[in-house]
């Protein structure tokens, strides 16, 4: 019997379980495989056997919506997308120079030089973010890695320290050589050996020894071994100099003043785990790769003042935000991935209990801020190539290029990313102050060439987008249980799609999925009604 | 004036708005909200509702206008939508203290608005007992 499991391959095994025991088989069976443990996506759905002329109504052309479109027109659907925007992309989207940011309230003009960008949006691609990595493969968008930790660059807390940034790696090979040291003297003490065999004892000892490097009392302090992993006040070197000479830790209690086990935990989490990968060029290559494929079914610059429904299908009405002009497009169901903080707007004929949930669902603000560089002085003057280094100002972070190192010319840092209270305060500042803010607190990190080399700068505060009026859906445990089911369930002839009718929030791997599933269910009940 | 349990409240609530959502990392931020109203005004709401508090957008999709709102004439609604929440607005009671709510519902139900009453703590403390409802608003206006 065991021979059968030798025989097919994975996927032929995995097509037969789904076709037997359904998608929650296969999903089961894949994750005992170890296979889908990271995200539900089994591959592109399968959708066939459209019924001849049915027509879906995609509203809004970010990647859900293109997703939905491309598949469902495989699918044999005839479908046509409603887009806001006079561009597609939705929140995956990227800015260089020449690019103009509408924000309510402002306009800029983004002066990066050619070949330098910024994504105010999504940046990032965790290596399981199936969804996604599989349609870039699909739809030919180029990735390249993304640098998403750095040991040498720096982590600055207003009260530690005196306020001078550390290196990362200073401060997280000293947490664990104290932590070692203070467990090994409990365990030495006899204080856990109600709670430890004597052989895990003795492991336990042996472990504190090696991981934390400890010397032979037990001790975490400077020493040639430190050394090798925290680096040196001399490093190596050849010839007759070439003994190296080691630093001092720091202590226990300024190491715990930097709280880097808010790091160390960040980093720790699965989404946030390496390899993590970007595209090549700007993250709008994934939806201007989507809009190559769908871009002829887009109708831009139409925004949707009402969607009815009945029995026989649905009807959108919209005004063309450039013309004035009124119209009215009809289709047998529809794909709605307007933002709730949107659709909560908008006359919409669903149920009481899916606007109530609408009406539950906040959003989050953040602010990126790009700030364009004459030059890599990160990486010359602070041997920084990629990475980000955190504060706890309002900018939250600066994060640095990982695409481009040692080249020469101008250069484009993240400058600010937070969310919470510091992208309240710099969301509400002009774009100017919003710059020179980022210029004073970035400059803790490089104060001798972060003003100087400063050339241009440009911001996007996602409050101030008026296509979404926030960054991305906000849900609590307890608005989960209340109203999540409720918001993705198919409504007549009309199912939601996005970020916000996902369990990845903020992901683009959650529109994707959100999307797959939206049009899945879509089409089982067409084919079945 | 931001206390180190509130600060953690921030991050809480706020920093880490959703489930494994990408951020730039974990944390308290060290950003000091004011407790003087108008100061409070300037940091956290004209984000949204800009700085005349005339809010923006187009019907449909736009932030309600503070500046010469009738619904906020009775002082309670503005309190039970900054504990709340509503729509696409999140609460704030893990962002402000309590003394912050009411100075800033203050400062708009006062200079944008001519309502003279004052929003107290007790007020906000009333409104967390009694739970009343999200009012409707209607935000388009």
């Amino acid at each position: 019997m065991l021979d059968h499991f030798t025989a097919p391959t994975r996927r032929d095994l995995l097509r037969v379980i789904g076709k037997v025991g359904g998608g929650a088989a296969l999903y089961q069976t894949m994750t005992v495989l170890g296979h889908a443990a990271e995200s539900h996506f089994t591959g592109p759905p399968q959708l066939t056997g459209a019924r001849p002329g049915a027509s879906v109504l995609v509203i809004g052309a970010g990647l859900a919506g293109m997703l939905a479109a491309y598949e469902l027109t495989k699918a044999g659907y005839k479908v046509q997308i409603l887009e806001l925007q006079g561009r597609a992309g939705g929140r995956n989207m990227t800015l260089r120079g020449g690019d103009t940011v509408n924000e309510l309230g402002s306009v800029q003009k983004v002066g990066f030089a050619p070949g330098n960008y910024l994504n105010p949006g999504p940046w990032r691609i965790p290596y399981h973010h199936r969804t996604v990595l599989h349609y870039c493969k699909e739809l030919g968008v180029a990735l390249e890695p993304f640098m998403q930790s750095n040991h040498n660059a720096f982590i600055h807390r207003k009260t530690a320290f005196g306020g001078k940034p550390q290196r990362y790696r200073d401060l997280t090979i000293d947490f664990k050589g104290h932590v070692s040291e203070l467990l090994g003297k409990a365990l030495n003490a006899g204080a856990l050996d109600a709670a430890v065999t004597p052989e895990d004892k003795a492991r336990l000892l042996e472990a504190m020894r090696s991981w934390g490097v400890l010397d032979k009392n037990m001790t975490y302090g400077k020493s040639e071994k430190v050394g090798e992993q925290r680096g040196w006040e001399r490093p190596p070197g050849g010839g007759v100099n070439g003994a190296p000479i080691p630093n001092d830790p720091f202590g226990l209690s300024e190491t715990l003043d930097s709280k880097i086990w808010d790091q160390l935990g960040f980093f720790a989490e699965h989404a946030m785990q390496t390899s993590m990968f970007q595209a090549k060029g700007g993250m709008d290559r994934i939806g201007k790769a989507f809009q190559a494929r769908v871009g002829k079914t887009i109708r831009f610059n139409t925004r949707i003042t009402k969607i009815a429904q009945d029995e026989k299908g649905v009807t959108a009405s919209w005004t063309d935000a450039i013309t004035g002009a009124a119209g009215e497009t009809k289709a047998d169901w529809m794909v709605c991935t307007i933002p709730a903080s949107i659709l909560g707007q908008i006359d919409v004929q669903i149920a009481d209990t899916k606007k109530a949930a609408l009406k539950a669902l906040p959003y989050g603000n953040s602010v990126k801020i790009g700030l364009e560089m004459k030059r890599r002085f990160w990486e010359t003057e602070d041997a920084i190539y990629g990475g980000s280094s955190f504060t706890d100002q309002a900018i939250g972070l600066v994060s640095y290029p990982g695409h481009g190192c040692f080249s020469d010319g101008p250069a484009v840092l993240l400058g600010a990313y937070p969310f919470g209270v510091g992208a309240y305060v710099l969301a509400g500042m002009t774009p100017e102050r919003r710059i020179q803010a980022a210029l004073d607190q970035g400059a803790v990190f490089h104060p001798a060439h972060y003003k100087a080399e400063f050339s241009n700068g440009a911001s996007l505060a996602w409050s101030r987008m008026p296509w979404i009026l926030g960054c991305c859906a906000t849900w609590t445990e307890e608005s989960r249980a209340a109203h999540y089911q409720n918001l993705v369930s198919m409504d007549g002839r009309i199912v939601l799609a996005g970020e916000h009718c996902s369990y990845y929030g903020c992901w683009q791997e959650g529109a994707l999925l959100s999307s797959l599933d939206a049009i899945t269910r879509l089409h089982q009940r067409a084919l079945a009604g | 004036m931001l206390s180190g349990t509130l600060s953690l409240a921030v991050a809480l609530a706020q920093a880490s708005p959703g489930f494994a959502q990408d951020r730039p990392s974990n944390g308290e931020s060290a950003v000091e909200v004011s407790a003087e109203g108008r100061e409070i005004y300037e940091q956290i709401c004209q984000s949204c509702h800009m700085a005349d508090a005339k809010g923006c957008g187009v019907p449909g999709a736009m932030f309600p206008a503070l500046a010469d709102n009738p619904r906020l004439a009775d002082k309670d609604y503005g309190s039970i939508i900054l504990l709340k929440g509503r729509g696409g607005m999140p609460w704030f009671a893990g962002m402000l203290t309590r003394p912050q709510i009411a100075a800033v519902l203050n400062y708009v139900r006062g200079h944008f608005n001519k309502y003279q009453d004052t929003v107290t703590v007790a007020d906000l403390d009333r409104i967390t007992t009694a739970n009343p409802p999200v009012p409707d608003c209607n935000c388009g206006h």
